[in-house]
């Protein structure tokens, strides 16, 4: 009788405990997690579009050394970034990872604006096809972006609010997690006009 | 000045009060002007400032959300661009496609974004929609703004790789654009249409005869009563009463806290709780009678497996696929 009624009082312990909201905030957290995921496989997207951009653009446009330095110089600073692991953990690492990706989003929208300038270079049909996939890659950063912030901003209410609250800082130390900020000219993706 | 003194003739209880009521009058015309239409004085401001920030944002509001047009088929001319052959033609050949391949493609044209970004517009229409079947995320939005003559092909997450970036951006330069830019509206979506559907022809296959219903996951519900109905049994072990209020108030007090759920439904898992707190001992302590499962109701707290939803009872709606982001956008 005894043993039962310690396990009643498990089972009991269990339910109070989901009542509290631990599902909704283990839930929440790897709904964060994972459109983290999507945020860094559309960075990385870009990242990978750029040796090829770089490479069709000095064809053309030698003499744009430094506007191709900065872009190939932002991205050795983005990937050694993303060497790191736990960025969403870590509001510093985030804040480098962000700083990063808008450094070489200003260093591209530049070598984009440079590309102007050269006729032939804009009707180079690979400068062409890279700049419809630079677009879509953008595109694609902004709706994992906003994705994300959407995730963190329900997670970071649900650790909030009441019972949870409770529960979190009883049982899960969940931190609040850091949603991306606008950042000027990375809202939208560059539009490129012919 | 007449109309002001007739003005204050209107209200002579609270006017007359003021002593100094040629002054008050001629050096406050903004708060006169507010008490003549009913303010009290001292709020007055406060409910100036208050409403024009609300205009202000209901304004912004209004300028910054497009609304997204209800889904009525596989062609949505919201923008009277496409004729009614062509129109017809469409409907058909995406309906075909859909029964072969499962993939949904589905048009919108709209009259204007209103400021938005194609982009932007066209994400959410296709979050909105849900176009492609679940898991398989085979949805295609085929957008079209007429005032800003901005295209934009969006893709679905499962497509991406038949259809990349740089395909939809070729079907768009290469095949729409020019037609549209000749003014041939119909000519540019059937053409568009049939080199979509020819980038991604035997991608996914559709599954034949599928069960109507899928696996149903229990409802949470269900999950708090198996819970909730040990805990009860433990607690009406005790004392009958105890059972019956802690059934009472915890049943829909977690329910509350966990799902969130209507007030009738908070109710009615009250009294369904204390009758839970005081008859669940009485059954398993009777032992001779067992009438184990009774408290429990059937099938009105299951969840309703929502899922597929095409060509089932002639609506058309989307299948619950998800889109990434991925696609082209271009003008003409």
């Amino acid at each position: 009788m005894k043993r039962a009624a310690m396990h009643l009082i498990f089972l009991f312990v269990v339910l109070s405990i989901a009542g509290c909201g631990y599902n909704t905030m283990q839930r929440n957290e790897e709904a964060v997690k994972a459109a983290w995921g999507d945020v860094e496989a559309a960075y990385q997207r870009r990242n990978d579009l750029i040796p090829n951009l770089v490479e069709v653009v000095k064809a053309y446009a030698k003499h744009e050394r430094e506007t191709l330095q900065a872009v190939t110089e932002a991205r050795g600073k983005v990937g050694s970034i993303q060497a790191g692991k736990d960025i969403v953990g870590d509001p510093k690492a985030f804040a480098r990872f962000q700083e990063a990706q808008a450094s070489m989003s200003s260093a591209l929208s530049r070598l984009l604006v440079v590309a102007e300038r050269y006729p032939d270079l804009k009707a180079n049909q690979n400068f062409r096809d890279l700049q419809v996939q630079l677009e879509g890659t953008e595109n694609r950063i902004n709706v994992a972006r906003t994705r994300y912030n959407k995730a963190v901003q329900e997670f970071n209410t649900s650790i909030r609010i009441f019972p949870n609250s409770l529960t979190n800082s009883v049982l899960l130390h969940l931190a609040p997690r850091e949603p991306f900020k606008a950042e000027a000219g990375a809202e939208k993706a560059p539009q490129v006009k012919f | 000045m007449t109309a002001r003194t007739k003005m204050g003739g209107q209200r002579p209880a609270r006017t007359s009060a003021n002593p100094t009521m040629n002054r008050y009058e001629t050096t406050n015309r903004l708060k006169d002007c507010e008490m003549y239409y009913g303010f009290r004085t001292p709020w007055a401001p406060l409910l100036i400032i208050f409403s024009i920030v609300f205009a202000v944002l209901s304004l912004a509001h209004a300028a910054h959300a497009l609304e997204v047009p209800p889904l009525k088929g596989y062609v949505n001319d919201y923008a009277n661009m496409i004729s009614k052959p062509a129109q017809s033609k469409l409907e058909a050949e995406l309906k075909a496609f859909e029964r072969t391949d499962s993939t949904q493609l589905v048009i919108l044209t709209i009259p204007s974004l209103e400021g938005e970004t194609i982009e932007e517009f066209s994400i959410r229409v296709a979050e909105a929609w849900k176009i492609g079947q679940k898991g398989k995320d085979n949805g295609i939005v085929f957008l079209v703004s007429a005032k800003e003559k901005r295209i934009r092909i969006e893709v679905g997450r499962g497509l991406e790789g038949r259809l990349t970036d740089l395909t939809a951006g070729r079907i768009i330069d290469l095949v729409v654009k020019p037609r549209f830019k000749r003014g041939d509206f119909s000519g540019g979506f059937v053409a568009g249409v049939s080199a979509l559907i020819d980038a991604t022809k035997g991608e996914f296959k559709a599954e034949e005869a599928k069960p109507a219903r899928k696996g149903r996951s229990l409802s949470p519900i269900f999950t708090l009563l198996l819970f909730a109905g040990i805990g009860l049994l433990f607690l009406g072990s005790f004392s009958r009463l105890v059972g019956g209020i802690a059934g009472a108030i915890g049943l829909p007090g977690i329910a509350f806290l966990t799902i969130g759920p209507s007030l009738i439904t908070l109710i009615l898992l009250g009294l369904l709780g204390s009758a839970m707190g005081i008859f669940l001992p009485l059954l398993f302590s009777g032992g001779g009678h067992g009438r184990g499962g009774t408290f429990l109701p059937g099938g009105g707290f299951f969840g309703t497996g929502g899922g597929g939803n095409f060509d089932s009872g002639g609506g058309f709606g989307g299948g619950g696929g998800d889109f990434g982001g991925g696609g082209a956008s271009g003008d003409w």
